[in-house]
């Protein structure tokens, strides 16, 4: 195992680990109105000693806003990445495998929702269900789902010509065992990269959806939230957006490096 | 006369993550000028890496020249230390004083430049000629290789060539600037073996009207036999022997060479022998005696194919309708006695594969009756289909692609017996050790995974896998062209040590018609979708009656070296095309019986 452990590897974990305990252990330390107490006497304070992160437009404290929107966004982002892998998984692995006009009709009402922007159809199927967080993670998770059908059925496609395949049908392995045992290990490397990437995209299409009104609903914090917030004040207080953005960026970074070593945990060639 | 190269103790070491490997080592040879040097060895003997270090190509793979010294007499009598030349040095070289070619001719092309441009790219850089005389030295060129209509090629793309033809090109690349050395690292591997003799022929016309200097690398101890002046025999990175081509074949000093020739089956090395016999291996005792492979006293039929026919469909236009028919099988019938080995042999494309597969259904025909003990396979339900298929079971080519690299191989061997619930639990395992040991793999390599195994070992993996479900028949699509020579006799071995002890019957799909002649019982010739002879070995390797047969026979190298032929020019017809119009009623398949049991196509 330790060989797993590469520096890369480790700098993920710790990454991740330190972000997931902030969002966690957070709220619980931090009095619930910290986010949302304004000190008048300190707008747009740069970051200081009274005010660590600065503060935004309402002299909101910043390091408290982006340690209480961890929580929110993060939420959203993993559940809606998990909504869409659990329902793009089985849509591209059906049809790649098996092709032909079932393979047809799925592909094209992908397609069908592949032509609409992610963001603007998140936004139809937030509105149509109603603002409010439940809902936002079941947009994104409807919106990012053609990708990864996408992305699975290209690899379902790829293995499904392999002879192992071709070996397990000879030897009377059904359909659903040869999907199950010889193609989902096989494209699981794909679905972890482009979990982690679309974890990322999620975190800002909760950000647009919220500057639309139908994500996280202020006063609460989400990092999107704020990043949106920041944009007409980026020349006279730039930490508003620099914060929130390190903590995204952070994360995102966290993820791949994280998935870089799942990915070889997974694959036996790598031991 | 002056040696034009000579390598001495060259080095060649490659940074990994776990420190520096030894690609080659302490390696010395020279060439003289009109001399054809073989280097021969199996996949990791390091005979690439030292064709790649004379070009100073090693280094864009990532190996470094650590020690020794590659001297080449350049055009005008200095001598070069390619080991030490500046990279500015070397691409005036490259390409120039020396010419390589590569295996795969359709990756050495580049697809999006005509014929033309390919060509005459590097005439204009090297030569400083112009476009206009480029362009007729190109042409030229073409002629010199034999290429057909050589005016209309240079308009051509790679693509629209066929793979001799392309590989042609890539010799007419090679020889643009009338190199001082020709380096040919396993030129004909990747071709039929008809273009194989032909390609063979070209470079050894070429050789002596130019007095070039040929490096050959190549893991085919016949081709070395029909090539060679001099032979280098190199193993894991060292070289074991150096001698003339007669004293290597003839005399050879070390056990590995000795060993490396015992494992070549010789085409007509089975004259006179009634029955497929093991190869004798030196080192395997088991194989010591010439086991002959018995065959049962009543022939009982296993397998009957009747007017088996399977057709592709060539989808054209914006619709993506059928346009066209790839007739892969055509009216093809045979049987296949209990505990006998049917072989088809034939060029790629010629429908072999095709054949197999359509046995099992794995691509459904599109006519004709597949009886296995009188059940009609072709009737059965998709249920029973599942269910017949124990019966049949395949090997395929690829060692490395036919094992799912993130199972373990008790899981893979096991995964048969567990499709029909035959055995679970302690029995399971048990049955799955005992497949591993009739394989003769070591029982421990049961937890391993495939990417653990070496090609020959995985392919052990792969017929223990098809023999879980004590099939009657094992498909083995080219089941050991994708190994090397000593494995490859092992796995013949192996194979013909389960048809006795089992009872199984083969249908063995190959390109190689020396293997073929070392296995089967009957031989099926395949061209162009159809068997144009079938017959007992014997009488097709002695009686060969098709032109077709003869011409494959003709060109099959003999890992002999007082028995060249390839020393003439060859062009052998060029297999036409078999896609036909939708609609298209091929004539039926009529034979003449020239003996009792041998039949050609009328």
């Amino acid at each position: 195992m330790k060989r797993f452990l590469t520096t890369k590897g480790l700098i993920g974990i710790v990454l991740l680990g330190l972000i997931a305990l902030i969002a966690i252990v957070g709220p619980m330390v931090i009095p619930p109105d910290a986010a949302t107490a304004m000190d008048m006497h300190a707008r747009r304070a740069p970051p200081g000693w009274a005010h660590l992160f600065g503060t935004d437009q309402l002299g909101r404290d910043m390091m408290f806003r982006v340690i209480l929107g961890a929580r929110t966004s993060l939420e959203i982002a993993v559940t809606a990445v998990v909504i869409s892998v659990v329902l793009g998984l089985p849509l591209g692995l059906i049809s790649g495998y098996f092709g032909g006009w079932i393979d047809n009709v799925l592909m094209r009402l992908v397609d069908t929702l592949l032509a609409f922007p992610a963001l603007l159809l998140a936004l139809t199927i937030s509105a149509v269900l109603g603002p409010n967080i439940q809902n936002t993670i079941i947009a994104i998770g409807i919106a990012f789902t053609p990708f990864l059908a996408r992305i699975i059925r290209g690899e379902a496609l790829r293995v499904a010509q392999m002879p192992y395949v071709e070996a397990a049908r000879a030897s009377g392995t059904t359909d659903g065992m040869i999907m199950w045992r010889h193609i989902l290990p096989n494209i699981l490397p794909a679905v972890i990269v482009q979990g982690t990437i679309s974890l990322a995209f999620a975190i800002l299409a909760e950000a647009g959806l919220s500057f639309l009104g139908l994500g996280t609903q202020p006063p609460a914090a989400s990092w999107g939230l704020m990043i949106q917030a920041s944009r007409d004040q980026l020349d006279v207080a730039p930490w508003t957006a620099i914060v929130p953005g390190v903590a995204v960026a952070l994360t995102v970074l966290g993820l791949n490096m994280f998935g870089d070593v799942l990915r070889d945990i997974l694959d036996p060639r790598a031991k | 006369m002056k040696d034009i190269v000579s390598v001495d103790h060259l080095r060649v070491e490659f940074a990994t993550d776990g420190g520096p490997v030894v690609g080659v080592q302490d390696v010395s040879f020279t060439i003289a000028p009109g001399e054809t040097l073989c280097v021969v060895g199996e996949s990791g003997s390091g005979k690439s890496v030292t064709s790649l270090s004379l070009m100073r190509l090693v280094e864009f793979g990532g190996g470094t020249i650590t020690k020794g010294s590659l001297n080449f007499v350049r055009a005008d009598g200095s001598v070069l230390d390619v080991a030490a030349a500046t990279p500015q040095v070397m691409r005036g070289v490259r390409g120039n004083e020396i010419g390589m070619i590569f295996q795969e001719p359709m990756t050495a092309l580049n697809p999006v430049f005509t014929i033309e441009r390919q060509l005459t790219d590097g005439l204009m850089l090297h030569k400083g000629l112009s476009q206009t005389q480029a362009t007729a030295r190109a042409l030229d060129l073409l002629r010199s290789v034999r290429i057909p209509e050589p005016e209309r090629r240079l308009k051509q793309y790679p693509h629209e060539l066929s793979g001799g033809m392309r590989q042609r090109v890539v010799i007419a690349m090679a020889m643009a600037c009338e190199p001082k050395l020709l380096i040919a690292d396993e030129p004909t591997t990747a071709l039929d073996v008809t273009i194989q003799a032909e390609i063979l022929a070209l470079i050894n016309r070429l050789k002596r009207e130019n007095g070039m200097a040929v490096l050959f690398i190549t893991h085919d101890m016949a081709v070395v036999a029909q090539m060679a002046d001099r032979v280098v025999v190199m193993y894991r990175g060292q070289i074991v022997e150096t001698g003339t081509v007669s004293q290597i074949f003839e005399n050879p000093r070390e056990d590995y060479t000795k060993a490396l020739l015992a494992a070549v089956p010789k085409l007509g090395g089975m004259k006179g022998k009634t029955a497929p016999e093991r190869m004798r291996l030196i080192g395997d005792e088991a194989a010591r005696a010439a086991v002959t492979v018995a065959t049962p006293r009543k022939p009982r039929v296993l397998l009957e194919v009747r007017n088996l026919t399977t057709r592709f469909p060539v989808k054209g236009g914006i619709l993506r309708r059928t346009v066209a028919q790839v007739h892969a099988v055509e009216d093809v019938s045979f049987t296949i006695n209990v505990g006998e080995t049917l072989a088809l042999v034939g060029e790629s494309g010629c429908g072999k594969s095709s054949c197999g597969r359509s046995i099992l259904r794995l691509i459904e025909p599109a006519s004709g009756q597949i009886l296995i003990n009188g059940k009609d396979i072709r009737a059965l339900s998709r249920h029973d289909l599942r269910r017949a298929r124990a019966d049949m079971q395949m090997v395929f080519q690829d060692p490395f692609a036919s094992l799912n690299p993130y199972r373990r191989l008790k899981a893979q061997v096991a995964e048969p017996m567990q499709n029909f619930g035959l055995a679970s639990g302690a029995e399971l395992e048990a049955r799955v050790l005992d497949l591993f040991d009739r394989v003769r793999l070591p029982r421990d390599f049961m937890n391993r995974y495939p990417h653990e195994l070496s090609g020959g070992q995985r392919q052990r993996v792969a017929i223990a896998r098809a023999l879980a479900l004590n099939p009657k028949l094992i498909v083995a699509d080219e089941a050991v062209s994708a190994l090397d020579v000593s494995v490859q006799a092992q796995v013949l071995n192996l194979m013909m040590e389960l048809q006795e002890d089992l009872g199984l019957s083969y249908l063995f799909i190959s390109h190689d018609m020396a293997v073929v002649e070392r296995v089967a019982h009957q031989v099926g010739v395949m061209y162009l979708g159809r068997i144009v002879e079938i017959g007992p070995r014997a009488a097709i390797f002695d009686n060969p009656s098709h032109a077709y047969t003869r011409s494959l026979l003709s060109a099959v190298p003999i890992a002999d070296p007082t028995k060249r032929r390839f020393e003439g020019d060859l062009n052998f017809k060029p297999i036409s095309s078999p896609i036909f119009p939708l609609g298209h009623q091929p004539a039926k398949s009529q034979y003449n019986q020239v003996a009792p049991g041998h039949f050609v196509l009328t």
